[in-house]
């Protein structure tokens, strides 16, 4: 093709919008895994609490809690992993809130999802940006 | 079984009956992810904890899905209700089969 | 008349100092173990650090999430390998027949020893760490194998030794026989080493509080070793931080257990007496 003026600045456009798109903006694989959980139904706006360090020093352990009062189960994604999956919280007749917490490994700096299944079978989903650093000081 | 696998949980001793308690669990297990290499460039197979549960006298006070990307040395916390004195069994499944048990007893007063 | 108005102007200006030092001190967070152990983890720098005012636990720079991991023994996970230590402890090893716990009863009788390593040891003639002790037990008492400076024995049973000791000040004689090794590792710590050039001193006693890169850098205390670090999810030991940042200089670096990182350890340990022992502490 004849590389005129105007398609090298259309071309340019075009990458330069490519540099700019957020990372990874929710991947197939995570929209997989979440639908597993789902059964493919929206997880809407709800009593959903996902707490996540802004900054994790390391990705290897980072800390996570999630709170969905009433949630038959809580079950937790990181899009930007290369398995997104990372827990899910069953909860029984004996707990005493529907909440938990844990720590994860995060490939890099990404979202974290949480869905919740209610009772009534909808679900209610959280989601916060961690970014992970990556030291200067490694080994 | 996985070497040198040990867990230890934070349970009240005792409680009064009703009582919501927070308890914590770690286990040392390395949990292999299957993501790294060895030395060689072949892949290391997973070996984790894929699953944990706790119950309080038989009952489920919650049942846990772990996939590879719960960190080394899985760590948990949650609450539970006490209604009456007895015992909360702790148990870790390997993806190698093996089943690590912890058993801890709470007085109601 | 020159000189009083200086004086009032000098004072004006300690006060102000004195105000914002206390409203600081305010958001400072205080490391407190199990609601309990309370850890000095800011002090007057010893009299034989020249270059610094204060000295502060490595604990003081990191995140809340990071520092969140040590203040209850069931969320630090350093504590597992502790409890396997304590298995370790009572299991009899080696010909002589004999476990920790035939000659030192319960780990408790270890108090206090942490707090002064390394140390002189009039028999051997040199200066002994935590390692060294140890592997002297297995080998002479016990008649058993030493322990590789980086195996999980050796980690998880110096966590537990040192845990004896957690909340007492760091205590690291550096005179008498103990001085010449101090020396050395005085002179290792403000030498640069590889091809970029750099010493301990430029970015832990130069730069500490500053980036690098995205590192937060500390002030290089080792009050709080055993480390559980966060990137290996396991117990490691100053001389493999020594280790990573010497190579990170982009030299050829000492080993574990070498006599240099011996001397260093004696130094660097030294810089930080007055903090608390924090072992097993948890880092990134």
């Amino acid at each position: 093709m004849e590389l005129t003026r105007r398609k090298a600045l259309m071309l340019g456009a075009g990458v330069t919008a490519l540099a700019f798109m957020p990372f990874t903006p929710a991947s197939a694989a995570v929209e997989d895994a979440i639908a597993e959980f789902t059964g493919g139904a929206d997880a809407g706006e709800g009593d959903i609490t996902l707490i996540t360090p802004e900054i994790a020093e390391n990705g290897n352990t980072v800390p996570v809690s999630v709170d969905a009062p009433g949630a038959v189960s809580i079950a937790i994604f990181a899009a930007g992993n290369p398995n997104p999956d990372v827990v899910t919280f069953n909860f029984g007749p004996l707990a005493a809130s529907h909440s938990a917490s844990t720590r994860m490994r995060l490939a890099g700096t990404q979202d974290v999802i949480a869905i919740a299944k209610m009772p009534d079978g909808s679900f209610i989903r959280a989601a916060n940006q961690v970014k992970v650093t990556i030291g200067g000081c490694g080994g | 079984m996985a070497k040198g696998v040990k867990p230890r949980v934070k349970v009240p001793k005792s409680a009064s009956a009703g009582d919501t308690i927070t308890i914590k669990t770690l286990i040392s297990h390395k949990m292999e992810s299957g993501q790294r290499k060895d030395g060689d460039g072949n892949p290391i197979p997973r070996s984790i904890i894929n699953r944990f549960t706790c119950e309080f006298n038989g009952q489920s006070v919650i049942d846990i899905n772990l996939d590879a990307a719960i960190s080394t040395n899985p760590y948990f916390e949650f609450e539970a209700k006490v209604p009456e004195a007895g015992e909360f069994k702790f148990t870790w499944y390997d993806d190698d089969g093996s089943v690590y048990e912890e058993i801890k007893s709470i007085a109601v007063n | 008349m020159r000189s009083i108005s200086l004086r009032i102007l000098a004072s004006v200006a300690a006060l102000t100092a004195i105000g914002s030092l206390s409203a600081m001190a305010e958001d400072l967070p205080e490391l407190v173990i199990n609601e309990d152990i309370e850890m000095v983890t800011r002090t007057k720098a010893p009299a034989h650090l020249e270059n610094l005012d204060e000295i502060r636990s490595g604990w003081t720079f990191r995140t809340k999430e990071t520092q969140a991991f040590q203040m209850d023994d069931f969320d630090n996970p350093g504590m597992i390998f502790v409890d396997q230590a304590l298995d370790t402890w009572e299991t009899v090893d080696g010909a002589a027949g004999k476990s920790c716990a035939t000659c030192h009863e319960g780990p408790e009788s270890m108090t206090g020893l942490r707090a002064t390593l390394p140390k002189w040891n009039e028999d051997a003639g040199e200066v002994w760490t935590m390692e060294m002790y140890i592997n002297d037990c297995r080998e002479n008492r016990m008649q058993a194998d030493a322990w590789g400076w980086k195996s999980q024995p050796m980690l998880n049973m110096n966590a537990l030794i040192s845990l004896q000791s957690r909340g007492m000040p760091v205590d690291v004689k550096i005179d008498g026989p103990a001085q010449s090794a101090w020396e050395k590792g005085k002179e290792m710590y403000y030498t640069r080493y590889g091809q970029l050039e750099l010493s301990c001193a430029n970015c832990h006693e130069q730069n500490y509080d500053n980036y690098i890169r995205a590192d937060h850098l500390s002030q290089g205390q080792i009050n709080g070793f055993p480390v559980y670090r966060l990137k290996q999810a396991n117990l490691i030991t100053a001389h493999n931080r020594f280790k990573g940042c010497i190579r990170d200089t982009r030299a050829e670096t000492f080993s574990e257990g070498s006599p240099e990182f011996v001397a260093l350890e004696l130094y660097v340990g030294s810089r930080g007496n007055g903090l608390s022992v924090e072992a097993p502490s948890v880092r990134n």
